[in-house]
């Protein structure tokens, strides 16, 4: 990463968290995972709370469904590491790859309900162009999609809005697709805390 | 409701958090890179492409910026904030359309 305290900067309770992680998922720690074991106190613990609630916690979207948002909101930003982790999740989480491939190709010709392909278009545009109009939304809603799961699609890339860029700004390393499909199952066992 | 209270306030609790708690960065500093606004060269160069097209970030904006006196915790401060920053005015931009799209339903 970019700056050395990201690479180096952790005491040894860490440093043999992440040899034991090493050792055990046979692949080295994510890069989005040393983050935020950098004085988590600042920036970790907060942002690994607001991440598990926005994609764990209650919500009528599925785990997957709201890993491919995740998916979608990072190719919007472009950000090569979190389509990387968050399309496998997905793939993983609906036990279904051409799905998630088709949508990331496509989103319009793409093998979804309405509700959560008008979703996925909001939150494309709300990330390209950095905002949205109450007829963005009303389009959503006419879809069949609630105010609730609006807001949770909201949070879900309100998280991502932030990791993409952390991602992209410190570089974090690109996984090998074997080091992805590792750290998809973790999230999906252990989610974000 | 009682959920999404839940998420808006944890999103809440990690900006309170990263402005106003213990930091290297002056909380000036960091309001200013959380707003992306008011921010002098290099810290403009590195923490608007944060905000704004963080792909396009290189190691020449950190350099520049550690050679401008920054520490390396003072980077990671700020360009957290400038990240949170977008993030939030991007998850308050959603929720209030949503709200007008609420309310003219309901007016409507």
């Amino acid at each position: 990463m970019r700056l050395d305290v990201l690479n180096r900067g952790y005491g040894p309770g860490t440093r043999l968290l992440f040899a034991l992680i090493r050792l055990f998922s046979r692949h080295p720690v994510p890069d989005a995972a040393r983050l935020v074991f950098y004085r988590p106190d600042f920036y970790g613990s907060r942002a690994k709370e607001f991440t598990h609630e926005a994609m764990r916690g209650p919500s009528a979207w599925s785990v997957g469904d709201r890993e491919l948002m995740a998916a979608y909101v990072s190719q919007a930003n472009e950000s090569a590491f979190c389509i990387g982790a968050h399309s496998a999740t997905a793939r993983q989480a609906y036990q279904d790859g051409p799905k998630v491939a088709a949508v990331l190709a496509d989103l319009e010709s793409a093998p979804v309900e309405d509700g959560l392909r008008a979703t996925l278009r909001m939150l494309g545009k709300l990330t390209r162009e950095g905002k949205a109009g109450a007829e963005d939304m009303r389009q959503v809603l006419s879809a069949g999609v609630s105010r609730q799961q609006v807001e949770d699609a909201l949070a879900v890339c309100a998280a991502f809005s932030t990791t993409d860029r952390l991602a992209d700004a410190f570089g974090f390393e690109v996984l090998s697709p074997e080091g992805f499909e590792a750290g998809a199952r973790y999230l999906l066992k252990r989610g974000y805390r | 409701m009682l959920t999404e209270d839940k998420k808006r306030a944890a999103h809440r609790a990690l900006q309170d958090r990263i402005l106003n708690g213990e930091g290297r960065a002056s909380p000036e500093q960091r309001a200013r890179a959380f707003s992306n606004a008011g921010l002098s060269q290099p810290l403009d160069g590195l923490l608007g492409k944060v905000a704004t097209r963080p792909t396009q970030v290189t190691d020449a904006d950190f350099a520049a910026a550690r050679a401008a006196g920054f520490s390396e915790d003072e980077l990671f401060e700020l360009v957290i904030c400038a990240a949170v920053g977008q993030s939030a005015r991007l998850y308050d931009a959603g929720l209030a359309a949503l709200a007008d799209a609420v309310a003219g339903e309901e007016d409507g």
